[in-house]
């Protein structure tokens, strides 16, 4: 029982990782994309 | 492939492309892995945390899968001067860097319970954290040289030398001892039972449709950051003359 309990605790450790590591990509990715489109559009304006 | 040499046609598919792929990306990936942590049976060596498979071995491949792009974008942009090759190399070396570091972390942690220990300087770890250092010191380079307005062509002969190690990763567990398993998935052969590869398989779809979306993004952001600063210069330029 206690040895099941433990390899959850690696499993959901090795999942978290993940889903962390990818939003921070995905979101940041995003985010730096709309930022440089929005910058381009500006100096288009100006 | 020069199709899409122009900027402005490929920026029209890619503006097509990126949300639907990140989508797409996130959900088969996040179904696979929720199917692979309640559907499939605790493996009869490695009890639940077999699970960890659906997130490390696509992690790996898309690790590898990076830098064979940045080769293979390194070479178009040297042989056949493609315009976009060089902002392609340069978008896949953060998300190839990023899931370097998944897999390395979930390698670790999957270590732990099935061999006794976090790490091993054996040819697989040890040939994938030189990847991680490859990754970095690419990011490094071809960042400064964009900053500095350089060629970045010293950045895709960095790209071809660095895929030396691709190979030798992928033969790392046949080559020397090793904790790590044997390849599972060879060319139309698999070792690992159907109730596990099938999660596996979707999981990987899932995290490559992903690392698309995400690379598209980042050349979607370098592209906008160039046309951004042309138009500043050319502004600035015809300020000072119309000055003078």
């Amino acid at each position: 029982m206690r040895e099941a309990l433990d390899q959850w605790l690696f499993v959901y450790a090795a999942l978290g990782i993940t889903l962390a590591g990818t939003l921070a990509l995905v979101l940041s990715s995003w985010h730096a994309m709309r930022r440089a489109e929005k910058r381009r559009e500006e100096t288009r304006k100006r | 492939m020069h199709g899409f040499a122009n900027p402005a046609r490929f920026l029209k598919i890619a503006r097509w492309l990126t949300m639907p792929l990140l989508v797409s990306g996130l959900v088969i990936s996040m179904c696979a892995v929720l199917w692979g942590l309640t559907q499939v049976p605790p493996d009869r060596l490695m009890g639940e945390t077999v699970r960890i498979l659906f997130v490390h071995v696509p992690a790996a491949w898309l690790s590898m899968g990076g830098w064979s792009a940045i080769a293979i974008a390194s070479l178009a942009e040297l042989v056949w001067r493609h315009p976009l090759a060089a902002i392609a190399a340069r978008a896949a070396a953060v998300p190839g860097a990023t899931f370097t570091a998944i897999c390395l972390a979930t390698g670790s942690i999957w270590g732990r319970p099935t061999w006794g220990t976090w790490w091993v300087w054996d040819g697989r770890l040890t040939s994938m954290l030189v990847l991680l250092f490859l990754y970095f010191g690419y990011i490094a380079l071809s960042s400064s040289l964009a900053r500095e307005g350089q060629s970045s062509r010293i950045a895709a002969i960095f790209g071809l030398v660095g895929a030396i190690n691709i190979p030798i990763i992928n033969r790392s567990v046949v080559w020397w001892n090793s904790l790590h398993q044997p390849p599972s998935i060879t060319m139309g052969q698999s070792a690992i039972d159907p109730v596990f590869l099938w999660p596996l398989l979707i999981a990987t779809l899932g995290f490559s449709l992903l690392f698309g979306g995400v690379v598209l993004a980042r050349m979607r952001a370098i592209l906008a950051d160039i046309q951004a600063e042309a138009r500043l210069r050319r502004k600035a330029l015809q300020a000072e003359e119309s000055l003078a």
